[in-house]
């Protein structure tokens, strides 16, 4: 009892982690129709940001400084890398997300010297407490809460304001959107913005959980958030979110089983059995395809 | 002369290129020192040509946006693995599991029947490693067909993070320790033959000819060399049609399923007879080195030679193998010019400079080296403006 309790707590705090990773995959996606390889890659740099810009600045600084280069990264390798791409076909935006990512990882790889770098502790996250018998670090009580409380702002902001209403409005068609006088330009870069930042967040409360960063550390969170993103039917926040929660737990109970080694390869054959039986995903919609 | 007997040339100057370079490369083998950095570059150069214009084959050709390149070298890896260490080695590469559950080695098979010693021993061993690359080969396609029943019809983005997605499956299948006495589990296959088994040695075991870089080269010459008639081919003509438009290739009567399943498999065909290669130039093989990030690299090589360009491919390869292993080197280093350290150098600078370069290329110079061009069209290009200024000149 006390180990299913511990493994279903930290199932859910590792499923909220890649919501909020899961939430910039699905928000891009549904704009641009991009897998935004290069996503997880952000989520590790500001995990590195996080290391070393905590041994020389007080914490209460480092937290929101670290937020806000992430933001900044999200929104120069739209403007860099995707930007200039986009009258070409998919293939080549997708190859220079492929890019961006080789080179986030290799620049990670050039600074740390490939050593493995320790996460700061965060007060009170890492703290450890004790529920039910089982041990876990308050990072695992905070994480659903806090991406709840994160989402339900961000579908506040979909739907109530201004710009989001010019997001779903450029997520049902572009041409259309551009035409009525909508900047699509600053909408896209709001929505590299926003994903940059749950990202951010997401990468304190997933690296306060591991401890340590590698320039490998955010491709497979990135790709099983994007999984959870098709999961829940890509371009629907909640889906995304949703989705996550179920692969992070599902995540964990092969990780505590004798099946190890396919804790990565059951996501993706989630992934493919989703794509075979239901491509749109829970709520995704259903759009035809124009010849 | 008329446009196609310049292009019919060109193709003779490609060809006569390429024969006069192996020959070259049999003459230096002998000559330099086995020590130096061409001979590896030249032969990892080799392996990825093939696997690069196979991926080419895909996405370049086909226009599937396929990333599962490195799952079916995998497959082809073992396969090759596991066919053809010796039975007497097997023992010592699978302790961990007490004994192989392979109790063959295709050389060993042929050996019985042609005798291990001599001419007998070489073709044996030629013959065991062709069968076996060819078995490697099988099993990729194999596992390819499998995948493609259920991938190949999502379109782009999604094809690309399924077959991704199955990349990762087979890495996990062929790590499972439940396999343990067929794939070794997580640990590293060894001992088979590889490419410096092909020197051949006289009967005091000296080496009298070296031919280690000349095998690769010619094996993945001959597997291109099949590529390039697929591509001439009528099918290879469906393969672009399906790329400029799938709806209208549909309505000129191509059946896109059995097409894009034809290029899919002949594509993990060839990658997984080059993840054999790889094994052979490594002397070993370990499943938890064919990750996404390979297949990544080995899509930016497709692109930096131009997508569609079959030398394109080949040329960007060798090209990108010495830059990485051999020219670029410096770059990991720290270097002092007189009491100045040279500031940003150090280990790790060499791939950073590389990613710039590859982000250039995607930005700003889409067509790659090649565009969809290839060297003949080049050469009979070259050949008509030469042509052209000549005839110029009385006028000029």
């Amino acid at each position: 009892m006390e180990f299913f309790l511990s493994i279903l707590l930290s199932g859910i705090s590792v499923g909220g982690q890649y919501a909020l990773i899961a939430v910039g995959y699905t928000m891009v996606y549904g704009i641009l129709r991009l897998i935004n390889f290069a996503h997880g890659d952000v989520f590790m740099v500001a995990g590195l940001m996080m290391v070393y810009l905590s041994a020389w600045l007080p914490l209460y600084l480092s937290v929101p400084v670290v937020l806000l280069l992430t933001v900044a990264l999200g929104f120069i390798i739209e403007r860099v890398a995707y930007k200039p791409l986009r009258a070409s076909p998919r293939m080549s935006v997708m190859i220079s997300a492929i890019g961006v990512s080789y080179l986030l990882q290799n620049l990670a790889l050039y600074i740390t010297g490939g050593l493995p770098q320790m996460y700061p502790r965060l007060p009170l996250l890492s703290d450890s407490v004790t529920i039910g018998g089982a041990t876990t670090r308050v990072v695992t009580l905070v994480t659903p809460f806090l991406v709840l409380l994160l989402v339900l702002a961000l579908t506040q902001l979909i739907h109530h304001t201004k710009i989001g209403m010019a997001m779903r409005a450029v997520a049902r068609d572009f041409e259309t959107s551009q035409l009525m006088g909508i900047r699509i330009n600053s909408v896209i870069s709001v929505t590299f913005i926003i994903g940059s930042f749950l990202a951010g967040v997401g990468s304190m409360l997933y690296f306060s959980n591991y401890a340590t960063v590698i320039p490998v550390s955010g491709s497979m969170p990135g790709l099983k958030a994007f999984v959870a993103a098709v999961f829940g039917g890509i371009g629907s926040v909640p889906g995304a979110v949703i989705g996550a929660f179920l692969i992070g737990i599902c995540e964990t109970l092969i990780k505590g089983s004798d099946y190890t080694v396919f804790s990565d390869a059951f996501t993706f054959a989630l992934l493919i059995l989703i794509l075979a039986v239901k491509p749109t995903g829970l709520f995704g919609e259903r759009t035809a395809q124009k010849v | 002369m008329s446009k196609e007997e310049r292009l019919r040339r060109g193709q003779r100057i490609t060809w006569l290129l390429v024969a006069a370079l192996l020959l070259l490369v049999l003459v230096l083998e002998n000559v330099i020192p086995p020590s130096r950095m061409l001979f590896p570059v030249l032969k990892k150069g080799a392996v990825y040509a093939l696997v690069v214009v196979s991926m080419n084959l895909l996405n370049g050709f086909t226009g599937l946006f396929s990333l599962g390149q490195a799952g079916f070298m995998l497959v082809g890896a073992y396969t090759y693995a596991i066919l053809t260490i010796p039975t007497a080695l097997r023992d010592g590469v699978y302790y961990l599991y007490g004994r192989s559950a392979v109790h063959f080695s295709l050389p060993e098979m042929y050996a019985r029947l042609l005798g291990s010693s001599g001419l007998g021993g070489a073709v044996s061993l030629t013959l065991g490693v062709l069968t076996a690359l060819v078995c490697a080969g099988l099993s990729s396609a194999l596992a390819a067909w499998l995948i493609g029943l259920s991938v190949l019809r999502l379109r782009s983005d999604y094809l690309g993070i399924a077959t991704l997605g199955f990349g990762e499956i087979i890495r996990a299948i062929y790590q499972w320790d439940k396999l343990g006495p067929i794939t070794n589990g997580a640990n590293m296959l060894k001992s088979f033959p590889t490419f410096t088994s092909f020197n051949i040695k006289n009967t005091q075991g000296q080496i009298v000819l070296r031919l280690s870089t000349l095998v690769p080269l010619m094996l993945a010459g001959v597997c291109i060399g099949i590529m390039l008639l697929l591509i001439n081919s009528s099918y290879g003509r469906a393969f672009k049609a399906i790329r400029e438009d799938e709806v209208a290739a549909e309505a000129m009567g191509i059946n896109l399923a059995r097409h894009k399943m034809m290029a899919f498999c002949t594509s993990a065909f060839f990658a997984g007879v080059g993840g054999a290669m790889l094994a052979m130039y490594q002397n070993q093989v370990q499943a938890k080195a064919f990750t996404a990030a390979m297949t990544y690299e080995i899509l930016l090589i497709v692109v930096l030679g131009g997508i569609g360009s079959v030398s394109g491919s080949c040329i960007a390869s060798f090209l990108f193998i010495a830059s990485s292993e051999w020219w670029l080197r410096f770059l990991d280093n720290a270097l002092y010019i007189g009491g100045f350290k040279v500031p940003l150098l150090r280990n790790g600078f060499r791939l950073v400079v590389f990613s710039f370069i590859i982000m250039i290329v995607v930005l700003f110079f889409r067509q790659g080296l090649m565009g969809s061009r290839e060297l003949p069209e080049l050469i009979a290009g070259f050949w008509q403006r030469k042509h052209k200024a000549k005839a110029g000149e009385p006028h000029g």
